[in-house]
């Protein structure tokens, strides 16, 4: 600080200086955050892919860059001439000390009102309730007649007509035509919805339109088609535009479908190959059904059968000769049984009977006494008379003799 | 079921119709002659959605400015 002249003027370094404009815009907020109109000139793309060119008007010029990742998103090449509403920050390239605006959107002149009033009426609509998850009906998986509202010249239509006819030609579709932009195209597109609103047997409408630019699209970000499309009886299934393209009628419809062909894929989300096979299915089904129940009441009538079988009288008279034989087999052994007993008492009582013959008596030395007079055997002493002639019959023959006195009785006898 | 001449029946009733024999033969115990029946019948709504199928033709009208004003309109180049 030796010899700081405190009146000497600061003496900035181009570098400082550049650094000190640099803070100077980088902190201000307008500066950091702001949309500038202007039309296009000298407009370069070097191979490097960022975008160098001036915004102009009729007194001014500013320098401008859009680096290539902001300008990959443009959605229009920008040409010189061009009227544009550039975003970005203020900022200074210190090597030549310009200051330039940084841009990282970009979007032609009049667009940037539309999309304010896009934004306003989206947001009125939405806490109107007319995007809401709840108001939106379900559609049917094979619908019979299908309602189209699209331009009657435009590909959109030919590419409908086209996709619904390859997945699903069993359908009827009834077309309203209606221009899709321009200043009467909300009117039409709301008066085709009516019309097709009266008919009595739709399933669903398709709202579509090709690819275009925003303002082409315009029409499907009209408060009125919103309406109508939130008071269609019928389901609504939007399809307006290309993949990125979002528009008011995409929220108020019950589906959004990516592009027109996209809405024809929705519309039928079962196809006629899908069905082809569902109907194979179902006459294997059919076929397997009736089968098995025939199998069952062949089955029931075979345990018929086998139960009529096991019930029936033939059994029981098979049975009951069996029971006859049975009895017969045991009469037979009961009467040989009787006859054996017989024969055996009879063999016996041969026995007794030849042990009490008289002669076999004789044998073992007995006589028998007999009155010569009488014949009469003589077992008592009481028979005999004494001198009486009797006859001794011995085993081989008879010997004549008299008794003899005295009779002599046994007391023990009496 | 809803007894319609094959003539007047679209692909979606008939299909439906279809459905619900299937469904009647599979839950219930049916008389034979009713499970014959409703086979028969099976078989020729099947047979009836299938040429129903395979001759489809998207049928197009254009429903113009006025509603009384339906014209068909040929998109036969499809």
């Amino acid at each position: 600080m030796e010899g700081f002249d405190f009146f000497q003027p600061i003496v900035f370094t181009v570098t400082a200086l550049n650094a000190y404009l640099r803070e100077l815009l980088e902190t201000d907020e307008v500066l950091q955050d702001l949309w500038v109109r202007g039309e296009i000139s000298n407009f370069s793309q070097p191979r490097s892919g960022h975008l160098y060119f001036t915004l102009k008007d009729s007194e001014s010029a500013m320098r401008c860059v859009m680096w290539k990742l902001s300008a990959m998103r443009l959605r229009f090449t920008p040409t010189d001439g061009m009227l544009v509403e550039a975003h970005g920050a203020m900022s200074i390239y210190p090597a030549q000390g310009q200051v330039q605006l940084y841009v990282d959107a970009l979007r032609p002149a009049g667009e940037g009102a539309l999309y304010q009033e896009f934004l306003r009426l989206r947001a009125q609509l939405e806490a109107e309730g007319l995007f809401d998850p709840s108001h939106k009906r379900p559609l049917p998986r094979l619908p019979k007649h299908i309602g189209v509202v699209t331009s009657a010249t435009g590909a959109a239509l030919h590419d409908i007509l086209q996709t619904l006819n390859r997945r699903l030609p069993t359908l009827r579709v009834t077309v309203a035509p209606t221009p899709v932009q321009g200043v009467e195209a909300p009117a039409g597109i709301i008066a085709a919805l009516k019309r097709l609103n009266s008919l009595p047997d739709l399933d669903l409408i398709i709202l579509a339109r090709g690819g275009g630019s925003i303002e082409d699209l315009w029409a499907f970000n009209d408060e009125g088609v919103a309406r109508a499309i939130f008071a269609s009886r019928y389901p609504v299934i939007s399809g307006v535009g290309h993949e990125t393209d979002f528009t008011i009628a995409d929220f108020v419809a019950d589906l959004r479908a990516p592009t027109p062909t996209g809405a024809a894929e929705l519309a039928t989300p079962i196809t006629k190959e899908e069905l082809r096979a569902a109907l194979q299915g179902a006459e294997a089904q059919l076929t397997e059904l009736i089968n098995r129940q025939l199998e069952d009441l062949k089955q029931a009538l075979q345990l018929a059968q086998s139960e009529l079988r096991r019930t029936s009288p033939r059994l029981r008279i098979l049975n009951n000769i069996q029971r006859l034989d049975e009895l017969q087999g045991r009469l037979e052994r009961a009467i040989q049984q009787q006859l054996q007993r017989k024969q055996n008492y009879l063999a016996n009582a041969g026995d007794r009977l030849a042990s009490l013959n008289p002669q076999a008596v004789l044998k073992r030395g007995y006589a028998i006494i007999t009155d010569q007079a009488t014949g009469q055997i003589i077992s008592h002493t009481r028979q005999a008379v004494p001198w009486q002639p009797v006859w001794l019959q011995v085993q081989d023959g008879s010997i004549p003799a008299q008794i003899t006195p005295p009779i002599k009785e046994n007391k023990k006898d009496d | 079921m809803t007894e319609t001449t094959p003539e007047s029946m679209d692909f979606e009733t008939a299909f439906n119709a279809l459905q619900e024999i299937i469904a009647k033969l599979e839950s219930a115990e049916l008389p034979l002659e009713e499970a014959l029946r409703l086979y028969e019948e099976g078989k020729r709504l099947s047979t009836l959605c299938a040429s129903i199928l395979e001759n489809a033709q998207l049928r197009v009208t254009t429903l113009g400015e006025e509603a009384a004003d339906e014209t068909k309109t040929d998109f036969s180049e499809l």
